[in-house]
């Protein structure tokens, strides 16, 4: 790259050189010297942006390689394997899909009824004035906190709470578990949505709004069918921003869900009992991962992390297109 | 032109320190890596044998198996390591490794019943068919008759492990397959297995965090941990039938048995009559023959003296920092395998 960059400019000088010692013409000296920076600075954004496409090829790839041991002992079977038990090498990604669909989803469900009553009041309630500034920067501040003090808050306070629900409830009072740890996600996921409809439904433009409220609409009445139609897909997105983070996120999920391969039969079981998630997993074996093949099964649930995101983002792509074509 | 005149200089720069960054390692300072058990002490004894001879040690503690990765690629000295190569790591490395043993641990078994301040009695039987998911509560016949005179209450076991891969799972493992019969055939030992019941904490925290939080737990952390945090444990029934307290001493009188000339040897349900059965060396790992690479003698010579001074005078570094020190027949051995390194076939020490 670095090598690119230099004898990029190298050349560049050099047809510099060669326009000087031509017939001296101030103007079109000028222009010449605007058309070499407008050729320089796209070809830079051309080359950063290429960049980032083969940085994204380039871990596909290597996940792939690095994952061919286990892709040719176990095969297709890997993703619905039950039993993940590295003394006898026999792995399953079954219960950390289940684990990390769940409690993604989970965690969308719960935020989502936040994040869009934070964007709305943001948007367009308060949009002006200390209050709002406040909540905006605190909903702001729920993104910067970092997870793993999410974990270990949740671990103190959060967990103990949920134990003495499940008491309650009647199943076994763990605490930990898929619910403790969705509960988590759905707190440090709300600020992605709210965010982006915070901006989006301050962007919806006054003559739309002005319009139904001369023809009588009421507040409730304009944010229901003028503003959330016109915002739509952008609200979709910002879930989807959410949902991406939530399959991603590791320190918090890895304190509060148990580590547990062997789920429960009901659901009942399955969502308050313990389970694990890929990236858990990941987190916790790869540095002692001692032999090849548990190296491999652990780059190859790494390999479905990222497809599980890739199809995810694809189906929401999907969903937001078929909207605003409508 | 001013703007691409300097990036070029800026460009040329950066590839200048690059080049001149990529020095090899200092002549006086040795590099090791690996296990997180043995680093506080490893930190100590390294301090003051800097102090000592003016050779600087440069340990980073990345965990057993990083360490074994990166004496494999010959990027450090000497490895540090809870538990031996296996025989893939072996056969990747090709040429004989040295296991120098260090120091002693030890896991001990927590557990949190309301009511219940004494330390319990378990056999290792027992506490495998916890884990195995066997025994399921704590007042059933099994621990009751280990435990007379103590009033254990109507509530079910919850079983906690570790969730990351570590040398005390390991440990743990490989006593309880020692001892099980059903856990051997069933579930095996290493640093990360498929346990069949319980919840796991990250690190010896997430564990005692989750024991300390739920009434009814019970888990195992390593020995210095427990000391240090003032948990309470139980006592476990060795080789011999008798119940030991974990404890530096019990843990050093662990290795105090014959011990096989590599070290390369599990202590683990130990001869020793008064040893605690749930014991363990860290060791240090070093290649036999120390001409690989371009290796000078004076390097090889200078990590042969570190390891010398490790397991006479660093020592006494141990108890201070509640690790269990060497035992008689542990230093007599330690000795003849470091005596045994050789360069270009010729002894060193």
């Amino acid at each position: 790259m670095l090598f690119f960059a230099f004898s990029f400019l190298l050349s560049a000088f050099r047809a510099n050189i060669f326009i000087t010692m031509s017939v001296k013409n101030k103007r079109l000296d000028l222009s010449y010297s605007q058309m070499k920076w407008e050729t320089i600075f796209k070809r830079i954004l051309i080359v950063m942006s290429v960049v980032m496409l083969l940085l994204v090829i380039g871990t596909l790839a290597t996940l792939i390689v690095k994952s061919m041991p286990t892709i040719k002992s176990l095969g297709i079977g890997y993703l619905w394997g039950k039993i993940w038990d590295p003394v006898n090498n026999v792995y399953g990604a079954r219960p950390f899909l289940i684990g990390t669909l769940l409690t993604s989803f989970t965690a969308i469900i719960i935020s989502t009824p936040f994040s869009y009553a934070v964007a709305i009041y943001l948007g367009e309630y308060n949009t002006k004035g200390w209050l709002s500034n406040l909540l905006k920067n605190t909903v702001e501040l729920i993104a910067a906190v970092p997870s793993i003090i999410y974990g270990f808050w949740a671990f103190f306070v959060l967990v103990p709470v949920v134990r003495t629900f499940e008491a309650k409830i009647g199943v076994a009072p763990y605490g930990v578990g898929v619910f403790s740890a969705s509960l988590v996600l759905a707190v440090m996921v709300i600020p992605y949505a709210a965010s982006l409809g915070t901006s989006l439904i301050r962007m919806v433009p006054s003559p739309l709004k002005e319009g139904a409220y001369a023809l009588g609409a009421t507040r409730f009445e304009v944010i229901r069918s003028v503003i959330l139609p016109f915002t739509r897909s952008g609200l979709f997105a910002g879930i989807l921003l959410s949902l991406g983070r939530a399959l991603g996120e590791t320190m918090a999920v890895t304190i509060l869900i148990g580590n547990t391969s062997a789920i429960g039969n009901t659901f009942k079981d399955v969502f308050f009992g313990p389970g694990n998630t890929m990236a858990s997993v990941i987190a916790n074996e790869f540095s002692e991962a001692d032999h090849d093949l548990y190296y491999s099964a652990l780059i190859e649930l790494g390999l479905v992390l990222f497809f599980v995101t890739v199809i995810i983002n694809l189906i929401g792509k999907k969903i937001i297109t078929k909207y605003t074509n409508k | 032109m001013k703007v691409v005149k300097s990036l070029q200089i800026a460009i040329v720069a950066i590839a200048a320190s690059c080049l001149a960054l990529s020095a090899s390692a200092q002549d006086n300072t040795l590099l090791g890596a690996g296990s997180t058990f043995v680093n506080p002490l490893f930190s100590k004894i390294f301090a003051d044998y800097a102090a000592k001879t003016n050779v600087k040690v440069n340990y980073q503690s990345i965990g057993s198996g990083g360490g074994i990765l990166q004496l494999t690629n010959k990027t450090v000295d000497f490895g540090g390591s809870d538990a031996p190569l296996n025989a893939e790591q072996a056969k990747k490395i090709g040429v004989p490794v040295l296991h120098v043993p260090m120091a002693s641990g030890a896991v001990v078994i927590t557990y949190n019943i309301p009511g219940v301040t004494a330390a319990l009695n378990l056999t290792g039987k027992d506490i495998a068919d916890i884990y195995l998911g066997k025994i399921t509560k704590w007042n059933s016949p099994e621990i009751a008759a280990t435990n007379k005179g103590v009033k254990l209450p109507d509530l079910g076991i919850v079983v906690v492990h570790r969730s990351d891969g570590s040398g005390t799972s390991y440990i743990f493992t490989d006593y309880l397959t020692k001892v099980n019969a059903d856990w051997a055939s069933k579930v095996g030992k290493a640093t990360a297995v498929n346990w069949p019941a319980g919840l796991g904490g990250k690190g010896n925290d997430g564990v005692s965090g989750l024991v300390k939080q739920t009434p009814g737990a019970i888990g195992y952390v390593e020995l210095i941990y427990a000391l240090q945090n003032k948990m309470g444990f139980a006592n476990i029934q060795n080789k011999s039938g008798k119940y030991i307290t974990p404890s530096l001493e019990s843990t050093t009188t662990a290795s105090n048995v014959e011990l096989p000339p590599n070290a390369e040897v599990s202590l683990t349900n130990t001869d020793a009559p008064k040893g605690y059965p749930i014991s363990s060396f860290t060791w240090a790992l070093i290649y036999k023959e120390q001409n690989y690479g371009d290796r000078s003698a004076a390097r090889a010579k200078m990590l042969l003296q570190l390891l010398w001074y490790n397991i006479h005078d660093g020592q006494k570094n141990c108890v201070p920092l509640n690790y269990a020190p060497l035992s008689k027949s542990a230093v007599k051995v330690a000795e003849a395998i470091l005596k045994s390194a050789t360069y270009n076939g010729k002894a060193i020490l």
